[in-house]
Formats: C-alpha cells, sequence, structure tokens
C-alpha cells in the first residue's frame, strides 16, 4: 500500500484535509468544482513553506494556479501524470585519444531538477545527466563523475573539505588527467582556499566551477562554465587548484583564479568572482587557456601529491565594527576556541575595550590573526599606535590573506599545532601566494561606473 | 497595408458568414496590452523608451532546458539549432541588474497585479485565489532570462458580441520582451528598454467565425482595455497575435499584427493558405506521398557544381562553402503549389531555411525541375543523373556555410515531410502587404512553461478583490448605455467611454448637477481643440492632474457657471494658468450689460428680429466674457428691443 503522505506531498492542515477527504492526489488529472466555476488541470505538490489554504495546479495550457481550498466543492479524477524530471541520460562517449577528466560532484547548480519540496532546484549528476545537458562536453574530453555529496555550498565545511581532499588526492594516484569540482558558488572560495592547503603539488589541474544562474534557464552560465572548466582540467598546463567562473558577464570568456586570492564580490552577478590584490592567472574558452602570467605551477608527469587534509574548527571569524564590545572575544574564550581571524579596518585595527579580551585570548594560548576588511591591501600595524599596540597583545598581522582565507588556512595551521609561534611561523609561510610579497599596479581595479573612459569601454560590451 | 495588399482585398466580404462557416473558419486573439504604471514588473526601474545611444552592450546566448513535466520544448530546440549570438542593449537610466539577469527579481509590483485584476474583473474572469508566477521560455533570445515571467490572474470570461458570448480564455499578467533592432545571419540585437514593462496578455476562445468579427472583437477588447484606464498609450503599447484555424488544420498564430483592421486580410488568407496545404496533402498522397511514405535524400553536390554558372554559386564555392540538394521523392510539380496569392511551397521551405539556418539572404533555395531556375538546364540534368534523381523526384538546393547549409538541407526535409500532416503549428509574421504571411517560428506548446522558482506564490485576498471591484471602471459598452440615457450624443458617448477622463466624469456626474453633455464636450472635446490650437503655433500643453480638474468642475457646479465662461476659464487652465469658472453675472450687473449692449448697437438690425436678437446676445456674452446666462440675456434683451 503507498504512504497517504506521499500522494498529497508538500501540502499540510487545512489543505491537506481537504485534499484527503475528496481523495485527491498529487500528479492527478482533475476537474476541481469551486464556487467561481470549474478548473481542469493536473494536481501539483506544493512547497512546504507555502500556505495551507491553496491547491496547486497545472493547467493544460501550462500555467500554474492556486485555488482557496475553502472554495473547492469537488475533485474528480480524470487520469494521473507523475512528472519525471530527468535530464535525457546518454552514455558518455568514451575516445583513448582524449584527455581523462573526472568530474567530483558536491552540489550547486551545474545541473539541477526541480524539488517540489522546496520550489527551489536541487542538483541532477551523472556524466549521463551531464552529458545529455551538455553533450559538447564530449568534445574535450573523457568524463567520469563522482559524486561526493550533494549540498548547497553554505553547508559545505571541514568533513567535505577533507573527504573531497582525499577523493582528490586518489583521483591523482589513479591517473586521471585533470578535476573539476561541481560547487555552489556562495563559499566556493573558501574550498578553492582549504584545497589548496590541502592538496599540495597536485601536478594535474584541480579546477572547482559553479553556475550563477542555474542550469534550469535558458540562459545559464553552467555550460559554458562546465565546458571550460573541462577543457582547462584536460588540456590546460596550470597545476593548481583554481576557480573557473565567467569573465565578463557576456557570454565571451572565463577566468581562472587562484584558490588563495579569489572571492565572491556580487550576489548574483554572473561575473561574479574576482582576484583580490592581484590578477587571474588565466582567461580560458571551452577550447583553450591564455595564462595572464608564468608563475603558475605547471602540470607533471609525476603523482607525487601531498594531501593534508585536516581541519581543527575551533577558528572563527571576527568581523570588526566600530563599538564592538568585549563580550564578543570573550564568548569565544568561553566556548573554547583556538584561533581567532580579526577583519579589522583600515590597516588591521580594532578599538580600545577590545584590547583586554584579546590580550587573554593571547594569554591562554589562542592564535589571533589580522586581516583586513576592505579586502584589497596589506595589514600594517606599524603605521599606527593602534597597531603597535595590538601587535604587543599578541595578534599576528596577516599580511595580505583574505579574512576567509586565513579562517580556512588557520582551521588547517591549529590541525597540525596548537602552539601559537608554530602557529604564527605557518600562517606566514605562504602555501601558494595567500600571502604575495607585492601587488602589482594592476591589481586593484574597480571601475568607477559614470566616468567617460568606462562608459566607453562598456559600449564596446567587454565587461 | 501597400498597393498589392489593397489589391488583394478588393471586392471581399470578410463577414460571409456561410463561406467562412464552410471553410470552418475559427479566430481567437491574443492581445498584449502593456499597463500604466510607473515602474516596471519585476525590478524598480523607470519605464521609458529610448532612441539615443545604448550605454552598454553585452552578449548572451540561450540553451534549451527541460519543462516541469521533464519535456523538452519543440521550439526551444529548433531555436537553439539557429545559434544565435544575442546582443543586448543596456541603457542606464531605464535598465538595470534585473533585465541583465544579473539580479533575482524582487516582489512583483503590486500597481500593476490591481491593474490586472480590475482588467480581469471587467472581463468577468474567474480570479485565481493564489498567483504563480511562471516562466514561459523563449529562446529566440527576446528576453534575457531566455524565460517571460508571467502569471494567470483570471480565466474563463467573456464579453458580449453580436447577441452571444466572446469566452475570454485567460488574462495573464506578464513583463514585457526586448525590442528587435537587427537580425542578421547568427547575431541578433535586442534594445532593453521594453524590456520588464508590464502588461497583460488577453487570450480568448476561437470563437470568432469571420475575419470580420475577429476584427471587430480585437477592436472592442481594445476599447475595454482603455476604458479601464489602466493602461500605456501610444505606438507599440498595445500588440495583438492572431490565431487561426480551419477544419482539418491546427492553429496557427499570426504574431504582432500591427492594426485592427488588417486583421481581417490577415485571417482570411491564411485561412485560404490553411486550405491550400490541405489541397496539397491530398495532392501529395495521390502520388503516393504519405507520412510513412515520404522519402528526401540530402546531397552534398558543392564538388558536382563546381562549373556552374551562376554568379552567386560561382562565389559561395571559391569561399569555401558548400551546396546541397535536397531530393524530394516524387513531388514533380508539386513544390510549385500555390499555397498563398503569388507564393508557393517552395516560399514554405525558404522561410524555415532562413529562420533556422540562418540563411537570410534571399533567395536562400532553388527549386530544380527543369526550368532552368539558378542553374542551367543541362547543369541540373548532369546533377540530376550524379546523384541518381529520377524524373518525378524535385531537387531543391540549398547553400552556405557547412554548418548552415546542412541545417537548411535538414529543414527543407522536414517541412517537406509536414506537408504529408497538413497545416504545422508555426507562428508567422505578415508581409509588407499586410495579406500574406511569412514563417517566423515553430509555435511553443504546453511544455515550455516552468515555475518560477525565484518568486513566491501570491494570494489574492477577499479584500483586495472588493477593493478592486469598486475601483474597476466600467466596460465601454455599459457607459455607452449609460451616457445614452443622459442624452449624451452617440458619438461623444463613444469617445468619452474610453476617454482618459472617463472615471472623473463619471464621479462628478454622480456628485454635482453638472450638464452630462457639457462636461463630456469638455472634458473630450473642448480640450482637444484647444490642444490642437496650442500646437498649431508650436506649444506643448501639459494636461492639467485630474485632481484640478475635479475641483474645477466642481467649482463650476457650485457656482452655476455659463458655458462659454466655462470654456474661458477651461481654456486658462490648460495653459496652466490657476483659473477658476466664475459665477454669472449679477442680476443688476447683466441688466446693466444688456442697457449697454442694447444702446450701443441700436443701429444694428439684421433682416429679422430674431437674427438681431441672436446678435445681441452674442455681444453680450462676449462683452461679459461668458458669464452673461444665455436665456436671461435673451430675455432682457428681447424686452428692450
Amino acid at each position: 500500500m503507498s504512504d497517504t503522505s506521499d500522494q498529497v506531498k508538500g501540502y499540510r492542515g487545512k489543505a491537506r484535509e481537504v485534499l484527503e477527504r475528496m481523495g485527491a492526489r498529487v500528479w492527478a488529472e482533475v476537474e476541481i468544482e469551486t464556487d467561481k466555476g470549474t478548473y481542469e488541470g493536473i494536481i501539483l505538490p506544493r512547497a512546504e513553506q507555502a500556505d495551507d489554504l491553496h491547491v496547486v495546479i497545472k493547467l493544460f495550457t501550462g500555467y500554474n494556479i492556486g485555488l482557496a481550498v475553502d472554495r473547492i466543492k469537488s475533485i474528480k479524477e480524470k487520469g494521473f501524470k507523475e512528472a519525471h524530471y530527468k535530464i535525457p541520460e546518454q552514455d558518455f562517449p568514451y575516445d583513448p585519444r582524449k584527455p581523462n577528466v573526472t568530474l567530483l560532484g558536491t552540489g550547486g547548480t551545474i545541473a539541477s531538477r526541480l524539488d517540489y519540496r522546496t520550489g527551489a532546484v536541487i542538483p541532477a549528476f551523472t556524466p549521463g545527466e551531464l552529458y545529455g545537458a551538455v553533450p559538447e562536453l564530449a568534445d574535450i574530453c573523457n568524463l567520469k563523475t563522482n559524486k561526493l555529496f550533494g549540498v548547497f555550498s553554505e553547508n559545505m565545511g571541514p568533513h567535505e573539505y577533507i573527504t573531497t581532499a582525499k577523493a582528490i588526492g586518489k583521483e591523482i594516484e589513479a591517473g586521471v588527467d585533470g578535476i573539476v569540482i561541481g560547487h555552489g558558488t556562495d563559499t566556493m572560495h573558501h574550498t578553492a582556499a582549504a584545497l589548496t592547503f590541502m592538496v599540495q603539488n597536485p601536478g594535474v589541474p584541480i579546477i572547482i566551477v559553479g553556475s550563477q544562474r542555474s542550469s534550469d534557464r535558458p540562459s545559464s552560465d553552467a555550460a559554458f562554465n562546465l565546458r571550460c572548466a573541462c577543457n582547462a582540467a584536460a588540456r590546460g598546463h596550470i597545476a593548481e587548484v583554481m576557480v573557473c567562473m565567467f569573465g565578463p558577464t557576456s557570454d565571451a570568456y572565463n577566468l581562472l583564479h587562484r584558490g588563495t586570492r579569489v572571492r565572491k564580490m556580487h550576489s548574483s552577478y554572473r561575473s561574479t568572482f574576482r582576484t583580490i590584490s592581484d590578477i587571474p592567472i588565466a582567461t580560458c574558452t571551452p577550447t583553450e587557456v591564455k595564462p595572464l602570467r608564468k608563475d603558475f605551477n605547471p602540470r607533471r608527469k609525476d603523482r607525487q601529491v601531498k594531501i593534508d587534509a585536516r581541519f581543527d574548527d575551533r577558528v572563527a571569524i571576527v568581523y570588526y565594527y566600530p563599538a564592538m564590545k568585549p563580550d564578543i572575544i570573550e564568548s569565544l574564550i568561553d566556548n573554547g576556541y583556538k584561533g581567532i581571524v580579526i577583519a579589522g579596518t583600515g590597516l588591521g585595527h580594532v578599538n580600545k575595550p577590545l584590547y583586554e579580551p584579546l590580550r587573554k585570548a593571547c594569554r591562554m594560548g589562542i592564535s589571533v590573526m589580522m586581516t583586513v576588511q576592505t579586502l584589497w591591501g596589506y595589514v600594517q600595524m606599524f603605521v599606527y599606535d593602534t597597531g603597535r599596540d595590538l601587535m604587543e597583545l599578541g595578534i599576528v598581522p596577516c599580511s595580505n590573506m583574505l579574512p576567509e582565507v586565513a579562517y580556512i588556512k588557520l582551521g588547517w595551521v591549529l590541525a597540525h599545532t596548537h602552539e601559537r609561534e608554530e602557529v604564527a611561523k605557518m600562517m606566514l609561510a605562504p602555501i601558494n601566494e595567500e600571502i604575495t610579497e607585492r601587488e602589482p599596479h594592476d591589481g586593484y581595479l574597480v571601475f568607477q561606473g559614470g566616468l567617460p573612459e568606462i562608459k566607453e569601454f562598456l559600449k564596446r560590451g567587454l565587461r | 497595408m501597400d498597393a498589392r495588399g489593397k489589391k488583394l482585398i478588393e471586392g471581399i466580404d470578410f463577414d460571409d458568414t456561410e463561406f467562412y462557416s464552410r471553410l470552418g473558419f475559427k479566430c481567437g486573439l491574443e492581445i498584449h496590452q502593456q499597463l500604466d504604471t510607473a515602474k516596471k514588473l519585476f525590478c524598480h526601474c523607470p519605464v521609458g523608451y529610448r532612441n539615443d545611444e545604448p550605454d552598454a552592450i553585452i552578449l548572451r546566448h540561450m540553451r534549451p532546458t527541460l519543462s516541469e513535466m521533464g519535456t523538452y520544448d519543440g521550439t526551444a530546440l529548433m531555436e537553439f539549432k539557429t545559434k544565435k549570438q544575442v546582443i543586448y542593449q543596456l541603457y542606464r537610466e531605464n535598465v538595470c541588474t534585473y533585465e541583465m539577469d544579473d539580479t533575482p527579481p524582487f516582489p512583483i509590483n503590486q500597481k500593476a497585479l490591481d491593474y490586472a485584476i480590475e482588467i480581469a474583473l471587467m472581463l468577468n474572469c474567474q480570479l485565481v485565489d493564489e498567483i504563480h508566477i511562471t516562466r514561459k521560455q523563449y529562446l529566440d533570445g527576446s528576453i534575457p532570462t531566455g524565460f517571460q515571467r508571467t502569471a494567470i490572474i483570471g480565466v474563463d470570461g467573456w464579453i458580449p458580441y453580436r447577441d452571444r458570448k466572446i469566452r475570454i480564455q485567460q488574462l495573464a499578467l506578464e513583463e514585457d520582451a526586448c525590442r528587435e533592432v537587427e537580425d542578421r545571419r547568427h547575431t541578433i540585437v535586442f534594445r532593453t528598454d521594453r524590456l520588464s514593462i508590464p502588461l497583460v496578455e488577453i487570450v480568448t476562445r476561437p470563437d470568432m467565425l469571420t475575419p470580420h468579427e475577429a476584427a471587430e472583437v480585437d477592436g472592442l477588447l481594445g476599447r475595454l482595455l482603455r476604458a479601464s484606464g489602466r493602461v500605456r498609450r501610444g505606438i507599440g503599447s498595445v500588440r495583438q497575435d492572431v490565431n487561426v484555424s480551419i477544419n482539418g488544420s491546427d492553429r496557427v498564430e499570426i504574431k504582432g499584427v500591427p492594426r485592427t483592421p488588417d486583421i481581417r486580410a490577415l485571417t482570411h488568407y491564411e485561412a485560404l493558405r490553411h486550405k491550400a496545404l490541405l489541397e496539397l496533402k491530398d495532392e501529395l498522397r495521390k502520388k503516393g506521398i504519405t507520412t510513412e511514405d515520404f522519402k528526401a535524400e540530402d546531397h552534398e553536390v558543392t564538388d558536382l557544381l563546381s562549373n556552374t554558372s551562376n554568379p552567386r554559386l560561382r562565389a559561395l564555392i571559391d569561399k569555401g562553402e558548400v551546396i546541397h540538394a535536397v531530393n524530394l521523392k516524387g513531388w514533380r510539380e508539386l513544390v510549385r503549389y500555390e499555397i498563398q496569392p503569388a507564393l508557393t511551397f517552395a516560399d514554405e521551405l525558404a522561410g524555415r531555411v532562413r529562420v533556422i539556418a540562418c540563411l537570410d539572404e534571399m533567395p536562400n533555395i532553388f527549386v530544380l525541375d527543369g526550368r532552368g531556375e539558378g542553374l542551367a538546364v543541362e547543369t541540373e540534368e548532369h546533377l540530376r543523373k550524379a546523384i541518381g534523381a529520377g524524373e518525378a523526384d524535385t531537387l531543391v538546393l540549398v547553400w552556405g556555410p557547412a554548418e548552415d547549409a546542412l541545417t537548411g538541407a535538414q529543414e527543407i526535409a522536414i517541412r517537406a515531410k509536414e506537408a504529408t500532416v497538413g497545416v504545422p503549428q508555426e507562428s508567422r509574421q505578415h508581409m509588407p502587404d499586410s495579406c500574406r504571411t511569412d514563417f517566423e517560428r515553430i509555435l511553443p506548446g504546453p511544455d515550455r512553461m516552468y515555475p518560477d522558482t525565484d518568486s513566491p506564490p501570491v494570494a489574492i485576498s477577499k479584500q483586495r478583490v472588493e477593493r478592486l471591484q469598486a475601483d474597476a471602471a466600467p466596460c465601454p459598452w455599459d457607459r455607452e448605455e449609460r451616457y445614452s440615457k443622459m442624452k449624451i450624443p452617440e458619438h461623444l458617448a463613444r469617445d468619452l467611454a474610453i476617454h482618459p477622463h472617463a472615471r472623473l466624469f463619471d464621479r462628478l456626474t454622480d456628485d454635482t448637477s453638472l450638464n452630462p453633455t457639457l462636461l463630456a464636450e469638455a472634458l473630450v472635446q473642448w480640450q482637444k481643440a484647444i490642444k490642437r490650437d496650442k500646437r498649431k503655433v508650436g506649444l506643448n500643453i501639459n494636461p492639467p492632474y485630474e485632481k484640478s480638474l475635479e475641483s474645477f468642475f466642481k467649482t463650476a457646479a457650485d457656482r452655476g457657471t455659463p458655458r462659454r465662461a466655462l470654456y474661458y476659464a477651461f481654456e486658462k487652465l490648460l495653459y496652466g494658468e490657476d483659473a477658476e469658472p466664475p459665477s454669472p453675472l449679477p442680476e443688476d450687473e447683466l441688466k446693466a450689460l444688456c442697457q449697454e449692449v442694447a444702446e450701443e448697437f441700436a443701429a444694428v438690425r439684421y433682416k429679422t428680429r430674431e437674427l438681431t436678437l441672436d446678435f445681441l446676445v452674442g455681444e453680450a456674452i462676449e462683452q461679459s466674457e461668458g458669464r452673461a446666462e444665455p436665456a436671461k440675456t435673451r430675455f432682457l434683451l428681447d424686452s428692450s428691443l
């Protein structure tokens, strides 16, 4: 016998009561009689967050409408038509002359389908599905997929970083030519940093990719991103952990950003990922990778990757604001945190009332790091007295490390040692450019709209 | 409509019910009307049209996606075949990152929703209790998201027509699409200013049984929309698509009919096109060509034609492009079957090739049936032999860059096969003669609909509906009936019923004792005349706010302002002056005025006493700047004569 709760999926309260009383079920083709007239259509499942006063039906024109349950007089079932939202699956072709790429799935919207429970989209993911959705991938490489987990990027954390790093290690040992990681975009830069520290000297490209417009939209950036990422993984000669996302908002080319210098900078733009305080490593398209610089780790034949996958999650970022009270820091101390990354103002400052709890934190062996909330630029704590005072307390200035990168690195370092001096030493020894010695003149370019020269630039459709 | 069009409609009775019912003519309308809101539907951009140089451009592509029921939409796949580069022109004042598809939608414009509900109520629709915003896919690039956000507001309405009801299938509230600027080869350019302006789409059932009825009902719905007082006016603010079918044919949509009267000729000739296609199907069957037995072979024949004397083919061979010959087995002369006046089935093939293969330099195909079209007869013979084409076979030549020529050849086979079924479901565009149509795209089905996961459903409360029910304007025909009871002349009542000030008129006649005809004249005719006069001397008048008009006429009612004085004051008001309608001249002043006028013009006498009196009354009214009441003045002057 089938489960009755499933028959009226998503409906609750009054709506559920009415549907059950009338023996109606989800996906039934029905004729609904109401006090206003008769409607014909298919009863759709309802999102759980929606109210319990309406029934959703899909009319035969394809439109959906909601009917108030208190108007419904009767429901007559005339048929049953359950939707099978499935990307047509086809076997991904194998060509021995093409490079082999493994796509590790973590979630995100590279390929997705509708979830009636939440009304949102959920990821779908097999090579067959991907081939059905983006057949051009077969022109680039042989693709194997491994779904590690299916989580939205906000739910990625230490456990997922470690699992992914280990999976990458296995793939590299097995001889893969490149790795692509499908990822939600929100915390893509956190994962990129974590994998940089956990997978050192990979010897093959490790490309993290996602989409800003889900793949259930015709204008989605997913297919283009995926093609670019697969090509960079299969044929690119840059063997680092990188993020591959839109360069301009136009469908033109993608950028490969170094995992430790990249950040999501807009909540919704396609071109949201930017390299901060430096330039990206390369531009890429589905057919080529064009380096913008020479100082990258090249592809190697050996399989001497170092997997160092561990993480101590007793770390926090404190985004400083004027009038912050000492209890914020004290609560971290009381709750047993071992590392604090401060995103300070300007060159790396906080107010006087925080000195006391910070001194206490350092004395208790907590590692406190200073980064800047301006994102671009270096921490410089000698310029003002405040800075010098803070250093005296034991706070470690983290140069031009991004706050999120410092957070990830501190968690990783603390999984190696809690010794404050040792922690500081490891934090300040860059693994892969999380601290750079110099900021080039074009490392900070946020164009100001409205200026004549920028207007000219925008008219050419280059952004 | 051009000269050819005028010739084509000569002597046709578009309301010949017998003729059209024999055909099984059926027509339905889809009317798209922009709503008069200040802002767009899903963002806060101000509505405005631009014709200046764009501030920026962006480039995008579209890919088909799955429908909610897990299938691909046919149109979507076809549009994907065209592989277009889409360029959007942006304007910083009227377009934001929402229209660029770089920001998710903001909550729906509540004012637009109110207006749509009001119009749904006027159309006697059943309102939806909870609105679900849906994505309607368009892969032609006309919307940067690749879909139009749309929502059904009401269903199953009707309007009265010729003693019956024309049924309204649905009213949807949706965002407008971009304006196309240019479409050449694989690049299409869109201007985004119009994008996301709120509009209502009204879909009727196929209840119009002659072309004349279709045009009349379109006119009626247009009047209803204007009467609502909630719609935008001006070029492009209303567009209609017309659906036509006959016995045995599927629905075909004629898109973007520019003028209501054109609906007649377009639907007439579209119906005849269906008839011709059904006849062609029978002719094919007679030759043994059915859907099952249909055969078409595609041959790449570039090398075989390397010696052609046709300069166009020569040039493309030199450029490295290719030529395909599609062999339609057994078709003989049927590719030349006339489908529309002076257009044959070959034009149906050419239309598809133009759109789907992006081969838009016409002619884009040659029909080879021994008539020397495109190729010398000997070359054709040579070609036929080489690819094994028999005498009964017709060859269709198509050429272009390799990929496009292949798509073109495939499309020719697809369209030719559809001839064995009858009339394909297409969207068609009108030709310059406004009689004939040409292929635009495959008609999309319900599979292109998808719930908008970015927007929550919106419940429509009973209180809201009650409020809007009270606010909604009456239908123009109801107004006309009411106005005729007020003895307002018919032509004036017709204009007033859809006038932007109709609501004001209704309110004022409810609340005051103003003479309805006088008020109607003032609001409709005076205003128009004064504006026209001012425009002649190069002045543009800003129409006064409805509030100031309302208090103006209320004062006039209170004071009993005579007609002439009201006109003068109204003229000043339109000039933007702080004008008030004056009171009539008091009794004693009027007496004194009449005295003066009688004395001043004592020497003036016309043929009859009445005429003299007319003259004197006119003088008195003028001298008082209209404040002298005509009847009283006449009485006073009459006694003084």
